[in-house]
């Protein structure tokens, strides 16, 4: 009844096809308004975000996307407010009639700013790229298969990279085993939102979100603004606190209320502002620095293209001058969302299916295209392994986050096998928390393997203290950790 | 509920033959360029031209969504003076192009690759990370239904 329902459909849609692949609906699934029917016949009504494998937080019906932890970013803001809500009470009364009254207006205009910039960073997509649909990643393993199969027959498969020359520079591409794809160059996995990110600068405590493709250009511009706001906040208290020291006989009509309430806030907004101006002005000054060579966080806290590296390194997405640098950083086309947040879920498509979990993963390739008998054997033996492994890893490591990864509208019964976890997939970059594991102890704070400090570290501010840690993983041992990781699961299965 | 599914996949099996992925092209770097290669899977559905020049078009509409030029500063200065809520309400550019993408796509699909049995799909479907071309099983050599 139902397919035939749908069935019909189709043919009503191109009545005039008489060829022999009449079935073939030529419909793309983007205007999700003409679907409306065909889902109510369905029932479901799933958006996309509540669907998304990632570990986001999604408000007003999948409008706003943030990371899952984003108590620090309330602090942030409710930092901002408080501060401000104390000059435009206590000190901007005294300034607007004893110096101008542009003061206020100048401060309300930058703290609309800084507000305005900091929501859309937080609010916004950083630029997440989807996972893989069963049939690409199906496809992606077959051609990883079949270069493997040539270059080695060693015991341990070789760590899965492709190399792409980018302007003439050799870049080497990383296979996500979560996402079920070769990263895009600059694109990294945040461990924290579980995401691949496009030109992923960083993930950001403070503004709740990671930092990308999508919201850098609001990132930076919170940024700036904030050094802005933070500068004249801090010059104007001071110079509301020399005026009423020195010259107050001078004016005309201190407001007695106002007065007497700077004496107590005054002293809390000099504390905030000189704090606040050395982090913020320096960070700003790294991401004018970051924009103007087109480099991302990432790569500066790497070095991938210092000249340190090689003689020849150089970073082949500048354009070579700092103009035009900032201005595509700054002023380009604006990307679009890849994930397509309120677009419904539909429930015939691969895509809809949990791809978070490696085992259904492979389930579902195999049922749903037709590979050749040698690739489903080792489809099927990698199968095991990973099946085998996983319970054995599971209790090694402890798995504190489990609880939270599984959505709580988690489709079906069953348990969620935490093959996506980072460290069981053997993804290059392990959330932080769970260091515990050996493996993961030995390579975080093996002392050759951390970095110098970059020589902009003062300027990076605690803006970026309590996230720099992922990023101690240079690209050079990333082939080496997955081999080690890799092992590990061979280990245990054993 | 389950049933149809299955259901659903079966007929979902029977039609579709293969699936081929056109790769993205990173020799210009991170703009959105797809590989002109023709794969060998579609030799015999359809022509190289043909597929080539599908291809080609595509990278051009993309090259224009994200050329660097005085309109896309314009859009980006505009944007900024409005601590970014012009968003809110105007398209940008970039959005302009993918509607005409996503027209171009089903034209093709209906004038060419439909009839021979493929079916492309708007890349903005898949992440922009690929060019997902289905390719239908001949009614002819597959199972009757």
């Amino acid at each position: 009844m139902h397919l035939g329902a749908a069935a019909s459909e189709q043919q009503q849609q191109q009545p005039a096809r008489d060829c022999e692949y009449s079935q073939i609906s030529t419909r793309s699934s983007t205007p999700m308004r003409e679907e409306s029917a065909a889902r109510d016949k369905r029932g479901g009504s799933r958006r996309k975000w509540q669907a998304f494998p990632g570990r986001n937080k999604f408000y007003c019906d999948g409008r706003i996307m943030m990371a899952r932890q984003t108590g620090v970013f309330y602090l942030t803001l409710f930092l901002i407010v408080v501060t401000s809500g104390l000059f435009f009470t206590f000190d901007c009364p005294y300034l607007a009639s004893s110096l101008t009254p542009a003061v206020p207006v100048i401060g309300g205009v930058l703290f609309l700013f800084v507000l305005g910039s900091l929501l859309r960073t937080s609010f916004s997509d950083p630029g997440v790229l989807p996972r893989a649909t069963p049939d690409e990643a199906a496809d992606l393993e077959r051609q990883i298969d079949m270069a493997n199969g040539t270059s080695s027959g060693g015991y341990r498969p070789p760590p899965r990279t492709k190399e792409v020359i980018i302007n003439g520079q050799t870049v080497k591409l990383k296979y996500c085993f979560t996402c079920k794809i070769f990263r895009p160059p600059r694109a990294s996995h945040c461990s924290l939102c579980d995401n691949c990110v496009e030109r992923f600068d960083h993930h950001c405590p403070w503004v709740g979100n990671c930092v990308g493709k999508r919201n850098y250009r609001f990132f930076y511009m919170f940024i700036l603004s904030l050094s802005f706001l933070t500068v004249f906040i801090f010059s104007f208290v001071i110079t509301h606190v020399i005026l009423s020291e020195y010259l107050p006989l001078r004016t005309l009509r201190p407001p007695p209320a106002s007065h007497a309430g700077s004496v107590s806030a005054t002293p809390h907004l000099v504390v905030v502002c000189f704090f606040s101006v050395w982090s913020i002005v320096g960070l700003s000054g790294f991401h004018t620095y970051l924009i103007s060579s087109n480099q991302t966080t990432n790569e500066d806290i790497k070095g991938s293209w210092s000249s340190k590296r090689g003689k020849d390194n150089f970073n082949p997405y500048s354009y070579g001058n700092i103009f035009t640098n900032c201005c595509a950083a700054l002023c380009g086309p604006l990307p679009p969302s890849l994930i397509d947040r309120r677009g419904f879920v539909q429930p015939d498509t691969p895509q809809a299916a949990p791809p978070t979990n490696g085992i259904t993963m492979y389930g579902s390739t195999q049922s749903q295209s037709h590979m050749c008998d040698q690739d489903q054997c080792i489809q099927s033996t990698k199968f095991v392994l990973q099946a085998a492994a996983t319970p054995l890893l599971q209790t090694s490591l402890g798995e504190p986050c489990a609880p939270s990864r599984g959505p709580p509208w988690g489709p079906g019964p069953g348990p969620h096998p935490p093959t996506s976890n980072p460290n069981l997939s053997g993804d290059a970059e392990p959330p932080p928390r769970q260091e515990g594991a050996p493996a993961h102890h030995h390579h975080f704070l093996t002392p050759e393997e951390a970095p110098s400090p970059p020589g902009m570290l003062p300027c990076a501010g605690p803006l970026s203290h309590s996230h720099t840690l992922p990023f101690y993983s240079p690209a050079s041992q990333d082939s080496l950790h997955e081999d080690s990781v890799r092992g590990l699961v061979k280990l245990s299965s054993v | 509920m389950a049933e149809t599914h299955s259901l659903q996949d079966l007929r979902q099996q029977a039609a579709i033959a293969a699936k081929v992925f056109i790769q993205r092209d990173y020799t210009n770097g991170t703009v959105c360029q797809f590989q002109t290669k023709f794969p060998s899977e579609l030799e015999t559905r359809i022509d190289k031209q043909q597929f080539e020049e599908t291809v080609r078009t595509l990278n051009n509409l993309y090259a224009e969504a994200e050329k660097l030029g005085g309109q896309s500063y314009l859009e980006g200065c505009l944007a900024c003076l409005t601590a970014y809520t012009i968003f809110l309400c105007i398209e940008t550019h970039y959005e302009k192009v993918l509607k005409k993408i996503a027209k171009y796509i089903q034209e093709q699909n209906d004038k060419i690759y439909a009839p021979r049995g493929l079916l492309l799909t708007d890349p903005i479907e898949r992440g922009l990370r690929v060019v997902e071309i289905t390719i239908f099983e001949d009614r002819s050599t597959g199972s009757g239904r």
